[in-house]
């Protein structure tokens, strides 16, 4: 089964976000690295990019396919996971730590509000088939 | 996940058991990895053994006195040069030269052939080959579900399966085969494989499947640190790639022709008439417009296939096979361009989603075992 930590916040396109003051944390599930599988290459944007909620905001590579990921909220960049460059296998050890991926500055806090809790993450996932 | 639809494999059940995470495989309800991982799976096989599951894969068996002679005619290379024992790669051509599949001609005796083909052209292969037999004596059967086939690779898979047959397996050579037992089951043991390593590819009875799986893992130490893995279908891909062996489907197809591919090794055009045979003929006195070569990513960025290339750019060809190389730690690819830029050494660029990463045409295979 995979990992769904209670304490984060989920988006339909398997991404997770941790509220941290006016920024948050954002990184792909734990779901979403075992459907991919070796995870070799990852595109990060740069620090100070501005994106809407649901914007493509980079890809993961596995040996097998490419993925997207996608921007739960609106917000501006300010720092990204540069250490996922040399060390890409951290999305799949880590997902929710060391494999995180960007931080980004909110827009507006309240659209949070509109993602999924941990509960919704997991029953949505198991009724979707990889 | 509940695809009935989907054809299985006798080993369905056992990779499930062994947490494979299954896929859609051309209808095929088949393992694209195992829990250690298409990387872990791969170089595991370089280095040790690599179990795989390719019963999907067709058989065709052919029997009676023309066998030779009607399978010469469809197929490019020269099943003459065949003795009992041995096998051939081969293609199934179409009269404009480009492939129908590429198979393997097994002869046991002089009347006696089996063909092996990929499982998702299986069906199109029967047709054309039965729709194919003009006055020639040969009985033809379908015998694909019947079979199970289990390929063992990697430099330790001689030492795995012997301790399962009185086989000589030393003796047999490469793309060389013999009937005997593996755990007292029936088998045919070819010395044969997709992975540009050492190995072999056992046929038995659909209904010991199972049984010679768990043996076979069981001799290799699977669950040691070390041990033989079995290895999903994203494995076999990265593994051939890597030794630049062509896949149906992406590298060649109806489209594509032999000369093209670079497998004009296995058209033998002065074997007597084959289908196919003029038009080959005419495109080896001509020259082909454009050829298959093996490329490396030389900036970040994986191609994938159906990519374009771009030579100056301009779009001149396209990627029919791209993925990183887990033991070469490189990305590579195969792709078509114009025979004048089908040089090593070439520069070329990949359309990696609108991004132009830049490639170099490199000489195949990217990886090359070493010989003892």
């Amino acid at each position: 089964m995979a990992n769904v930590p209670e304490d984060l916040q989920y988006s339909k396109d398997h991404e997770w976000l941790r509220v941290e003051g006016d920024v948050a944390v954002i990184g792909i599930t734990d779901y979403a690295q075992n459907s991919l599988g070796d995870v070799v290459y990852v595109e990060l944007p740069k620090s100070g990019e501005k994106f809407e909620a649901h914007e493509s905001f980079g890809s993961v590579e596995s040996v097998k396919a490419v993925s997207e990921i996608f921007t739960p909220i609106s917000g501006e960049v300010v720092q990204v996971n540069e250490s996922l460059a040399d060390e890409p296998e951290k999305v799949n050890t880590d997902p929710y730590g060391a494999g995180w991926m960007i931080r980004m500055r909110m827009n507006n806090p309240g659209e949070v509000d509109s993602l999924l809790s941990a509960v919704e993450y997991e029953e949505f996932t198991s009724g979707e088939t990889e | 996940m509940d695809t009935p639809q989907l054809k299985q494999t006798p080993l369905n059940q056992a990779h499930r058991r062994m947490g494979a995470r299954m896929v859609d495989f051309g209808g095929w309800d088949m393992p694209v990895q195992y829990p250690a991982g298409t990387i872990e799976e791969h170089l595991r096989t370089r280095t040790h053994a690599g179990l795989f599951d390719v019963s999907h894969m067709g058989e065709i068996d052919v029997r009676g006195p023309d066998s030779i002679a009607f399978v010469n005619r469809i197929t490019s290379n020269d099943v003459t040069k065949l003795v009992d024992g041995q096998a051939q790669y081969s293609a199934l051509t179409t009269p404009e030269g480009t492939v129908i599949d590429d198979l393997l001609v097994y002869r046991f005796a002089q009347d006696r052939l089996l063909l092996v083909v990929n499982a998702s052209t299986t069906p199109k292969d029967w047709d054309w080959i039965t729709s194919h037999k003009a006055g020639e004596s040969v009985e033809l059967k379908n015998v694909s579900a019947d079979y199970c086939q289990l390929a063992l690779q990697g430099p330790g898979a001689l030492g795995i399966l012997q301790t399962l047959t009185d086989l000589p397996l030393s003796e047999i050579k490469y793309y060389h085969f013999r009937e005997g037992s593996v755990d007292g089951v029936p088998s045919i043991v070819s010395r044969t494989g997709y992975t540009g390593e050492d190995g072999f590819e056992v046929y038995a009875a659909a209904d010991k499947a199972e049984q010679l799986w768990d043996r076979i893992l069981e001799a290799g130490r699977h669950g040691e640190t070390d041990g033989a893995l079995p290895c999903g279908l994203a494995a076999r891909n990265t593994l051939r790639l890597e030794s630049a062996m062509a896949l149906y489907g992406n590298d060649i197809d109806d489209t594509t022709t032999l000369y093209e591919a670079n497998l004009g090794w296995i058209c033998k055009l002065n074997k007597g008439d084959f289908i196919g045979r003029e038009a080959l003929a005419r495109q080896k006195e001509e020259g082909v417009k454009r050829r298959l070569v093996g490329f490396e990513t030389t900036e970040r960025g994986i191609a994938r296939d159906h990519q374009d290339v771009l030579i100056n750019g301009e779009r001149l060809g396209q990627v029919t096979s791209g993925s990183p190389a887990p033991y070469l730690k490189k990305n590579i690819g195969l792709a078509y361009v114009p025979v004048e830029f089908a040089k090593e050494g070439q520069e070329i660029q990949i359309d990696v989603r609108g991004r132009a990463v830049g490639a170099q045409i490199v000489p195949t295979p990217f990886y090359k075992r070493k010989k003892e």
